[in-house]
């Protein structure tokens, strides 16, 4: 009964649609993108001369500008993992009241334009708390030049760079820690750890990985940055300028090629980042690739 | 607290929540180096009984003693029970003898302790060919192994068994199901054994417990040879 269609002048065709209209859609519309990517890379680079090459590597302003971009983002990106290894630990594994409004509060300088971070640093700075606290501490040492307002100084460029990249590695963790699931950690809280070398000896060593693409975000955002800098920080020359407001100041004055010559050397770094990470990346992955969860 | 009867592990009037449902009143005893086993459906909250035994959950109400001491507000590692997951959950970044001797390491046993001491257990549970190995990659029989050598390293004195037979297949479920009576009968550790699946009941259990709707009641006692109001 069950083997034969009991409607049978049917016509019990069907007509499969072509799959070659489904990936020509999809090409298509990834390549507009991808086109006007390469374009954009390409034009950069060709419209860097050799002077501009000449004058960056031994222009002593934009060597410094180069240096401090490189510590800055280094050191905010080990601040921020210092963060987000604890912060999106506790957000993965715990509940607890106001849970809801913390995760909203955590995410705001994701959704933000960076530059509003910028101003919101400056006036946090320049608080009559803040004021009066370092007044305070003035007298307390007897060090009229004590100062606990970073506002134009290094340690600026470095807060400017981690409240914007601190966000995206703490989501980053967090995401990461979810993903790592929970029995193993709580068979080693049985067989005698406490929280913190359960924490140590087993979370930690499974997330290598979250912890690379987290410093990898925290690295790249903090090389991006610039509106916060350029409020916070200031862009003086030879104290707190970096790659990103160089390319501004530069611009600003007229100096399209020297300007674009600088973009064209982070466009490089950038790369050269993404593909070391990515090949790590599968490296690690190819060592634990038949991991049972 | 009662005097002159010895229970290893004794759950007083305790209360568990999970999601949407509440097991209240729960009276379980089962005496020392006996095999106890909870039989219930899946989703009936069994698994939320043995975490909060072992103190992996907070319960709501109620006790629980281990050899007559209270461990109610205990940490995990404070009560002295080896867990077995379903499906092991060995260290995945650890071989099989890293995963063995983490309890040891813990208590700061010396090399040759550990070593002893997992000579004796790689003997017990036919494991001794694949300590050096990573535990990726091994059988759901060889991974229960493994699991139960880690959980009863440090001499634990009760056992808890998470559905150690469910994700076996038939030839692998006999072998662990006598390698169990077998360690029980050796050990003489105290076990708790959840599972869904009565057939078991008969093949390894002293003492049976089945949750019937938010009730934990007591259908079997192998002493007393009785069965009594199972709920299929």
């Amino acid at each position: 009964m069950f083997d034969q269609d009991p409607y049978p002048s049917r016509k019990n065709t069907l007509n499969v649609p072509s799959d070659t209209t489904f990936f020509l859609a999809f090409i298509i519309l990834s390549f507009i993108y991808i086109f006007l990517l390469i374009g954009i890379i390409v034009a950069d680079f060709k419209y860097v001369d050799m002077n501009s090459i000449k004058r960056f590597f031994n222009d002593p302003n934009i060597i410094y500008s180069l240096k401090l971009s490189i510590i800055s983002c280094t050191v905010t990106t080990l601040l921020c993992l210092l963060v987000a290894v604890p912060l999106g630990y506790l957000m993965s594994r715990f509940h607890f009241i106001g849970k809801e409004v913390l995760d909203t509060i955590l995410d705001i300088p994701i959704m933000l334009p960076p530059i509003v971070v910028g101003i919101s640093l400056l006036i946090f700075f320049n608080t009559d708390i803040i004021i009066g606290l370092e007044t305070f501490l003035q007298n307390f040492f007897n060090n009229p030049n004590l100062r606990i307002n970073p506002t134009f100084t290094v340690v600026s460029v470095i807060l400017a760079q981690f409240m914007v990249s601190c966000a995206f590695a703490i989501r980053s963790m967090r995401t990461s820690f979810d993903e790592i699931s929970v029995r193993q950690e709580q068979v080693a809280l049985t067989l005698g750890c406490s929280r913190g070398q359960a924490f140590l000896y087993i979370i930690l060593p499974r997330a290598k990985r979250g912890m690379v693409t987290a410093a990898t975000i925290s690295w790249a955002r903090s090389l991006g940055e610039f509106g916060p800098i350029l409020i916070f920080a200031g862009s003086t020359r030879m104290k707190t300028e970096v790659l990103s407001t160089t390319v501004y100041l530069e611009f600003s004055v007229g100096n399209l090629a020297m300007a674009t010559t600088v973009s064209v050397f982070m466009i490089i770094t950038a790369s050269i980042i993404i593909f070391l990470m990515r090949i790590w990346g599968n490296n690690q992955h190819e060592k634990r690739e038949k991991i049972h969860d | 607290m009662r005097k002159g009867k010895k229970f290893m592990i004794e759950l007083i009037h305790f209360e568990v929540a999970a999601g949407s449902f509440r097991l209240s009143d729960i009276n379980m005893v089962i005496p020392s180096g006996k095999y106890g086993m909870l039989l219930g459906k899946t989703g009936s909250g069994k698994t939320t009984i043995m975490e909060s035994i072992c103190g992996l959950k907070k319960s709501n109400f109620g006790s629980v003693l281990i050899n007559n001491i209270n461990v109610t507000y205990k940490r995990p590692a404070e009560r002295g029970i080896g867990f077995v997951p379903q499906d092991g959950a060995l260290f995945s970044t650890m071989s099989v003898y890293e995963n063995i001797v983490f309890s040891l390491k813990l208590r700061k046993w010396s090399t040759k302790e550990m070593e002893h001491r997992v000579g004796e257990l790689g003997e017990l549970l036919k494991i001794s060919s694949l300590l050096n190995r990573s535990v990726v990659n091994l059988s759901g029989g060889e991974r229960q192994r493994v699991s139960l050598a880690r959980a009863l390293a440090f001499f634990p004195e009760v056992l808890c068994l998470d559905e150690p037979l469910s994700a076996l297949d038939q030839e692998t479920h006999k072998e662990i199901c006598d390698l169990l009576k077998k360690i029980q009968h050796l050990t003489k550790t105290t076990i708790i054994h959840i599972t869904h699946n009565p057939i078991e009941v008969e093949l390894l259990s002293d003492l049976t417990y089945q949750i019937q709707g938010s009730d934990v009641k007591l259908i079997f006692d192998r002493s007393k040879n009785k069965l009594m109001g199972v709920n299929a």
